[in-house]
């Protein structure tokens, strides 16, 4: 099986070029896309576009429009305005069932009067796909999720994680052009979704399927995705990488949802050719504002990652190098020591691995904070 | 805790026991006067036969009415699914100015005095109405049909209540994702809806059949000499004579009656288990 996908892979791979230089058409377009409830917006604008067979994440926390942005491309909710195209094809107004778009709900949302095999056979059925064919596709289909011995089963008889692979089946069995999946893992524990994760991932890259996945989840965008759109207020706030919004977020919010992270508030000042983040209670050095909305007097922030503090003891540091806090918790977390400590600057954070060399701080201990200044992110605020 | 509880049971195995006497015992108490083998209705029964059942079927007033009976019931448990299903479909799926308004509309029969439908019913029927080209009713009076349409709409409001409470359990969901793997309404409908609301079409259904069965009142006006249904054939019966066929006609209304709710209630409480 892992050979015979990795010949489908390299064929795909190489059909996929061909389009790419024939003039690529979009899996998927979202164009200045707005939904209102009444007066309020759950989606403000987006303007949103998914190359073929790239896995794009919508991240963000509850209410940030997120979900009826995947519901307004599976065709469930219509937008207020705006132009949603689908593989080229305009499909704004388009029924559902006309979209030839795979969906996963969080719920499974499995058929329960059908057996798994029904269940997955059902859209070929509504396709009128031959039945020896509709046999023969449901086969693959749980082979590739690895139910092969559990597809006469009712879906009442299933665990979570097995119910979710089954959906995942019905919702590929029959190839559409882009797989939906709202927070397809949020009703499973920690250790399942885990490996659930894994499980997509290599689906993604077998069947180079363009997926569109909701969660609210930082670390399961950051495992799953080639892109991750960032959504707040109903907008997309930062669409990147996942490397790009982890290593050079552009906004507090951006830095504060992905990864754990200090942020220091201030204002940016310059003296002697050196920039500064200023505020009544600490004086930081700033790296030199890349961002051109950045200048001085403007209010910004440093975000520092917890990985990146340094602590040393007060006597080996010299007093004037970065700042003065006391240890206030020590959470030991097996792999690593998470410290809380309180500054001048506030409450902050950091994250020292463990290893044989490593000096463990108690509570109490007075020490200076510190980090070099290329690792700290300067951002609007 | 049992100090204060002996005397409350007590008083429920009372309240109980005067329940079974006035209200169960007289219904029961027809049960064995049917199975008596003297020419008239008395109790306790004299001797023992079953010619009075043998007489509903082969005296032909009896076997008329109990074959009009069940061709309106039936006849009433189609059209009223057919138009209670799709009415609660839209009520509860559906988003159209003036639903709560029909939904009330549909509940009115509900609170209507069964009389009053009776001679509007009664009125419209003999006579009919028109509205410039449109003429509709007159000669429904003592057929099938002006019955069956009757009983229909009494029969609506507890079938619209029973499909939409059963609607509300189906999970949206279900409906979302079968469109979502291309399904189209029609399908989706056949396929996902029907079967997952099936237990309550079927207790709908039920309800239906007994609304029209043992309906006399709406039935006595509109049933003459030549189209009795069941229950008015007993209630003329006793007008004329009381014999004991009543009492056998009596025992094979409560036994298809019992029958059918005890259906219902076994078929709703396995749909609840699945």
């Amino acid at each position: 099986m892992t050979r015979r996908s990795a010949i489908t892979e390299d064929h795909i791979r190489v059909a996929d070029q061909r389009t790419r230089t024939a003039g690529e058409t979009l899996g998927l377009e979202m164009v200045g896309v707005q939904k209102l409830y009444g007066e309020v917006a759950a989606v403000q604008h987006v303007d949103l576009e998914v190359r073929t067979g790239e896995f794009l994440t919508l991240l963000g926390p509850s209410g940030s429009g997120k979900t009826t942005s995947l519901r307004m491309v599976a065709g469930f909710t219509r937008p207020t305005t705006g132009t949603i195209r689908i593989a080229g094809e305009d499909m704004t107004l388009t029924p559902p069932h006309k979209r030839d778009v795979g969906m996963v709900f969080q719920n499974y949302a499995l058929f329960p009067h059908m057996t798994i095999r029904e269940n997955i056979a059902y859209p070929l059925r509504m396709r009128k796909v031959p039945r020896a064919e509709q046999k023969k596709l449901v086969d693959e289909a749980l082979a590739l999720v690895q139910m092969d011995a559990l597809g006469d089963r009712a879906p009442r008889q299933l665990s979570g994680g097995q119910q979710q692979r089954a959906a995942l089946a019905r919702a590929i069995v029959y190839r559409p052009r882009i797989l939906l999946m709202d927070e397809p893992l949020g009703a499973l524990d920690k250790k399942l979704r885990e490996a659930l994760q894994l499980e997509i991932r290599h689906l993604h890259q077998t069947l180079r399927m363009t997926v569109i996945y909701v969660t609210h989840d930082q670390e399961e965008a950051l495992v799953l995705s080639d892109r991750i759109a960032l959504f707040n207020g109903g907008r997309i706030v930062q669409l990147g990488a996942p490397t790009e919004l982890y290593q050079r977020p552009a906004s507090v919010f951006v830095a504060g949802f992905i990864g754990d992270s200090n942020v220091f508030r201030g204002r940016l000042t310059t003296s002697d050719g050196r920039w500064w983040l200023t505020s009544d209670k600490f004086r930081l050095p700033a790296p030199v504002p890349r961002d051109t909305t950045l200048s001085e007097e403007s209010s910004a922030a440093i975000v520092v990652r917890l990985e990146d503090i340094d602590l040393e003891t007060e006597s080996e540091a010299g007093a004037e190098e970065g700042i003065a806090g006391r240890i206030r918790e020590v959470i030991y977390m097996g792999a690593y020591v998470k410290y809380e400590l309180d500054t001048a600057a506030g409450s902050v954070l950091a994250r020292r691995d463990l290893s044989h060399s490593t000096r463990l701080f108690n509570t109490g201990e007075a020490v200076r904070v510190r980090w070099l200044n290329d690792r700290a992110l300067l951002v609007p605020d | 805790m049992d100090h204060w509880r002996q005397p409350r049971r007590l008083l429920l195995a009372l309240v109980i026991a005067l329940i079974v006497v006035f209200l169960v015992f007289p219904i029961l108490v027809v049960i064995p006067m049917g199975f008596t083998s003297s020419e008239s209705l008395s109790f306790p029964p004299r001797g023992f036969s079953t010619r009075w059942y043998e007489r509903l079927i082969t005296e032909p007033n009896w076997r008329r009415s109990l074959l009009n009976s069940l061709r309106v019931a039936f006849g009433t448990v189609v059209t009223s699914l057919a138009v209670g299903v799709p009415l609660a479909l839209g009520l509860m799926r559906g988003r159209f100015p003036g639903q709560r308004l029909l939904a009330a509309f549909v509940i009115t029969p509900l609170v209507m005095p069964t009389v009053i439908v009776a001679i509007g019913v009664f009125y419209t029927w003999s006579l009919g109405w028109a509205i410039g080209p449109i003429r509709f009713g007159s000669k429904l009076t003592g057929s099938a049909l002006g019955l069956i349409l009757a009983h229909t709409a009494l029969a609506i409001p507890m079938v619209v209540v029973l499909c939409t409470a059963s609607l509300r359990t189906v999970d949206r969901t279900f409906e979302l994702a079968a469109a979502g793997l291309g399904a189209n309404p029609w399908n989706t409908f056949w396929t996902i809806t029907f079967p997952l609301m099936l237990p309550g079409i079927a207790g709908a259904a039920v309800f239906a059949f007994l609304t029209s069965w043992d309906e006399a009142l709406v039935s006595l006006f509109l049933t003459n000499a030549n189209f009795p249904t069941f229950p008015v054939r007993m209630f003329l019966q006793v007008r004329e004579a009381v014999d004991p066929s009543v009492a056998a006609a009596a025992t094979v209304f409560i036994a298809l009656t019992t029958a059918l709710f005890t259906f219902a209630l076994l078929f709703r409480a396995r749909g609840l288990a699945h």
